[in-house]
Parts: structure tokens; sequence; C-alpha cells
């Protein structure tokens, strides 16, 4: 990490492995309602796909994939959209995140319900994925970038 | 359920444990606290509790360990006054 820019075989690995962890990852979050997982676990894969690569090839080309200074507006959007959903169900009637009330034209009960969820899981996977990068460059701070 | 599986993870749950707090190397220290992550999620999933497996396994064995390793290689061996 220190003398080598980057090794090619590690980098040439992480380039074709991490694709797959993201559509994993993927899977997880869209198939939160009914399988084991869901926006934390999704969202955690995210972060882990895009922090191999910045192990792998360096701090600087990483930048090049996902930009430091995107890490707290993203995870500032996810948990917007997480309380987005809640208060779109509070204003129209329910409770606080209580799905059967968001303001969706042609759905039944059951299917606000699941859209509801499916809402709340991509919030909270993109602010999870975000804000875990962060984490990574915050920790990165002061060192020397190679 | 499987009480004999579960026994064999519980020792080596044990020995990973003991050698990521002995060892002096800290590199090789997280990658057992990386394996001892990854035992407890499969004791996690024997158990029955797939949901609680599945984090462990991501976070545990995943995020945390490459976290550490970025830390351990901002440290040097000697101090510096």
């Amino acid at each position: 990490m220190r003398k080598h820019k980057y090794n090619p075989i590690i980098l040439m690995v992480s380039r074709v492995v991490s694709p797959f962890i993201m559509i994993f990852g993927l899977y997880v979050i869209f198939h939160g309602h009914y399988s084991p997982g869901g926006g934390f676990q999704g969202g955690t894969l995210l972060a882990a796909a895009l922090l191999l690569i910045r192990l792998a090839a360096g701090f600087d080309i990483a930048q090049i994939q996902f930009k430091r200074i995107l890490g707290t507006p993203l995870g500032s959007i996810g948990v917007l959209i997480y309380f987005g959903t809640g208060f779109l169900a509070m204003i129209s009637g329910g409770e606080f995140l209580n799905y059967g009330f968001l303001p969706f034209a042609g759905f039944t009960e059951a299917g606000l319900r699941a859209l509801g969820i499916l809402m709340v899981e991509i919030g909270v996977g993109l602010a999870v994925m975000a804000i875990l990068v962060a984490i990574y460059d915050d920790l990165l701070e002061g060192y020397p970038h190679d | 359920m499987y009480w004999e599986i579960e026994a064999l993870l519980f020792v080596f749950l044990i020995i990973t444990a003991l050698i990521s707090l002995y060892i002096k190397d800290l590199l090789a220290a997280v990658v057992t606290l990386s394996a001892f992550s990854f035992i407890s999620a499969l004791i996690y999933t024997v158990m029955g509790a797939i949901d609680v497996g599945f984090t462990e396994a991501v976070v545990g064995a995943g995020v945390t360990g490459i976290f550490f390793v970025v830390l351990i290689f901002q440290t040097s061996r000697r101090s510096g006054d």
C-alpha cells in the first residue's frame, strides 16, 4: 500500500468482482420485503463494493467512481427519503410511517404498504452506503494518498 | 437443532477469539477477528436468525475488516518521540 502504486492483479480481480457485489446489494435492497436482508445490509454491500475499488486502486483513481464530496450529501438525501416517506403518510392523515395512507393513486392497500417499505429501504440503503464510504475517506485524511 | 455443528462452531469461535486477543501482529489480529465474525454469523444462521447472521457477515467480516486494515496502515511501529 505504501511502496507500490497498485498491484495489477489485485486491481483486475477487484474490477471483476465489484459489479457483482453491487448487483447483489441491489438485489438485497429490492427484495427486502420478503427475504432476509433489507436497506442496511444492501447498503453495506454497496459500500463494500465501493471500498474494494478504493482499497485496490488507491484513493485518487477511485474518485472517478465515487467522489469524496458526494458522501455527506448522499447520506442526507437518504435520510430525507426516509423521513419524507414518513411525513408524506403523516400529512395524508395517518400516523408517521403508516404506509397505508401514502397519497399515491392506483394502488391497493397492500400495494401501498409494499411501495412504502421499498421507499424506506432505498433511503436507508443510500444513507448507509454514503456514510460508510465517507467514514473510510475521513479515516484516510492526513495520510498521503497514493 | 443441529447441536453437533453448533458445538464445533463454538469451539472454533473460542479459538479464533483467543488467537485474535493474544497474537502480536495487528494485521493477523484483524484477520482472525474477521474469522471470528464470520463464525459467529454461521452460528446465528444455524440457530435460525438468518437476518442477524446476514448483517453480521456483511458488517463484521466485510466493512469492519477494511476499516481496521486502513487504520493499521496509518500507525507506525515505533513511537515518534
